[in-house]
């Protein structure tokens, strides 16, 4: 039990970075954030299974090619309505519709549709059997958190991103564009998502509703880890995770969906800005 | 086109606004009729559509109706400063109410919509009453999660009919009655919220949308006012409910389904915030248009979200706004001096 809610923690807290990235940055809440995690796969599997990538080269190439998609949607359509935050909410939700819907009337449904996993093979931990794959998901969470913050303070480009998250008034003032910056890390946001399309969906097949489970997921995770707070997401990750996990186990699986919302709305009600979430007490209630 | 570097535009309210908006003695039918055109022509074209269409579309117009209440009741919320993701909250309790009054009690249809109007605007205030001291995004998450852990609640409990839902309850006794009563009930809503909201008593729930501490600050407690802001908007929802309930003879989890909260909002959206009448207008638009969009199986979502990005992008302001600048207002490029 503790090796598999360490897992559902990792596989979380990967669904939720990507989220977290565009909105603690730009703001922009990317509900189309499921749509891209599902086309990333569905892109891979097209390279692996029609163009005879090998395999490494189709998941770099499905991450940058979703960056770009990820940059341009910012370009074209989020610029235009920045800061009207319910017309933000509704034009990323559309596009996620016609992203999934048209997934779906394509028709793409079934068991083949799955990517292969980087190593096969399971080992034993603390008595219980896991894939290698499943380790490396823990692996690649610890790295991707790594070079996220190595990013976000080290490299001039990351700071600006945290310059515009904190004021972006002043930030402009500096020199810094806040809608390149703004676009970069949509891009990111949605290219970190085909990154946990790659790792995540080897685990089982490729489906269109994932989407919205993983839009709803990666939601969650934030909004209890407070959103824009990259350590809350790991700390909410793991909360969740492991509630999850015990719920399952001990009550009955179609409790656990449950349990999450509770924890979300508990939160809400005690804490708005979440468990790490800056200090915005006049902002969130009054 | 001429070079307009040295232009600007212009907008001023046509004369024929500035007289019929500050004299009440009307001088002529033309101003009468500027006026009375705009109100009056929706009421007579909906309901001469409503009866004489064949009985598909009359289905069509009842959940267009059913959405727009939805719409109208969560533009008037979001201008009392609460912003709702969960309008399914509010008409799922209707509904459920309503449903449970015919089925457990066998209470005529009569008495389950007022009960299930009031009991239910009663229940979702006192549910969200906790949580009103939030704010924005904050309190719209809530009002987010409440609709999907009430149907996971009802899923796993097995209360009230669980999955199945409760089915035969009583329906109206024919389509025209049920047409009549939601086209009525429509009107009604929209235009004592408009009249409400304009008055001395709605004008405080506009101020603390605007600024709720300098409303504080003035000695008015915004939480009374709140609560009362919600009782309101979720009444009208929980009509709603109820109303679908008896019209679908059904109540059960779908009446929870994020479709309920996306729709109003969706319609506001393209409608125009803020208006009331703009929220209508969209639901009017966007509900038929589904319809129609029927023929083309799953791609019929495809074209719905094509249609909500582009008219969110193009017109950010909304349809109403729009409109409303066409026909009240002339614009001219003025050069710049």
């Amino acid at each position: 039990m503790f090796v598999y809610g360490l897992i559902n923690s990792a596989v979380l807290a990967l669904m939720a970075l990507g989220f977290n990235l565009t909105f603690g940055i730009s703001g922009v809440a990317n509900f189309a954030y499921g749509a891209i995690y599902v086309v990333g796969g569905f892109i891979t599997w097209v390279f692996i299974n029609h163009l005879n990538l090998p395999y490494a080269v189709s998941a770099i190439l499905t991450i940058v090619i979703i960056g770009i998609f990820g940059a341009l949607v910012y370009r074209f359509i989020i610029k235009r309505i920045r800061g009207l935050v319910i017309s933000e909410v509704i034009a990323t939700f559309g596009i996620s519709i016609i992203l999934l819907e048209l997934l779906r009337f394509i028709g793409l449904i079934g068991f083949k549709y799955s990517l292969p996993v980087f190593i096969d093979g399971s080992v034993e931990i603390l008595g219980v059997y896991v894939d290698i794959q499943r380790l490396f998901i823990i692996g690649l969470v610890i790295l991707v958190i790594i070079s996220l913050y190595v990013f976000t303070h080290h490299t001039k480009t990351g700071l600006a991103f945290r310059g515009i998250a904190q004021e972006e008034h002043t930030s402009l003032s500096l020199g810094i564009n806040p809608d390149r910056i703004a676009s970069l890390s949509m891009g990111m946001g949605s290219a970190l998502g085909a990154f946990a399309a790659i790792v995540i969906l080897p685990l089982g097949t490729i489906t269109v509703d994932s989407g919205y489970d993983v839009l709803i997921n990666a939601l969650s995770v934030c909004i209890v880890g407070g959103l824009g707070s990259t350590f809350g997401v790991i700390i909410a990750s793991f909360i969740i995770g492991y509630a999850q996990t015990i719920t399952a186990m001990y009550l009955a699986p179609h409790w656990t969906m449950i349990v999450s919302l509770f924890a979300i709305l508990v939160i809400l009600v005690i804490k708005p800005s979440g468990l790490l979430g800056h200090q915005k007490e006049l902002e969130e209630r009054v | 086109m001429k070079n307009r570097e040295n232009y600007r535009k212009e907008r001023i309210d046509r004369c024929i606004k500035a007289r019929s908006d500050d004299i009440y003695a009307l001088s002529s039918y033309k101003e009468m009729w500027y006026l009375i055109f705009p109100r009056v022509v929706p009421i007579i074209g909906i309901a001469i559509l409503a009866y004489f269409l064949p009985l598909y579309w009359k289905k069509v117009v009842i959940t267009t109706c059913i959405v727009a209440m939805l719409a109208v009741s969560w533009d008037f919320l979001s201008s009392c400063g609460l912003l709702s993701l969960g309008q399914a909250l509010f008409f799922g309790i209707g509904s459920y109410t309503a449903g449970c009054l015919n089925h457990y009690f066998h209470v005529p249809i009569y008495l389950t919509i007022p009960i299930a109007t009031i009991c239910g605007g009663f229940i979702s205030t006192i549910l969200l009453l906790p949580v009103i001291r939030l704010r924005g995004i904050y309190f719209a998450m809530v009002t987010l999660i409440l609709p999907l852990m009430l149907a996971r609640g009802i899923e796993a409990t097995h209360i009230f009919g669980g999955n199945e839902g409760i089915t035969g309850l009583s329906p109206f006794p024919n389509v025209w009655v049920e047409l009549t009563f939601i086209i009525a009930g429509m009107w009604a809503a929209l235009f004592a919220l408009r009249r409400f909201i304009s008055s001395d008593y709605g004008l405080i729930f506009v101020s603390i949308r605007d600024n709720d501490r300098a409303t504080m600050a003035s000695g008015i407690n915004i939480y009374s006012f709140k609560a009362q802001a919600l009782f309101i908007g979720s009444s009208i929802c929980a009509f709603c409910g109820a109303f679908m309930t008896h019209s679908y003879m059904f109540t059960g989890i779908p009446v929870f389904t994020m479709e309920f909260s996306i729709l109003p909002i969706a319609a506001s959206a393209i409608g125009g915030i803020g208006t009331l009448a703009g929220p209508l207008l969209g639901a009017f638009i966007l509900v038929p248009l589904s319809e129609i969009l029927r023929e083309f199986g799953t791609l019929r979502v495809v074209f719905y979200g094509l249609v909500l990005v582009v008219c969110v992008v193009a017109l950010p302001e909304g349809i109403f706004h729009y409109l409303s600048r066409k026909y009240n207002e002339m614009e001219r490029w003025v050069r710049l001096e």
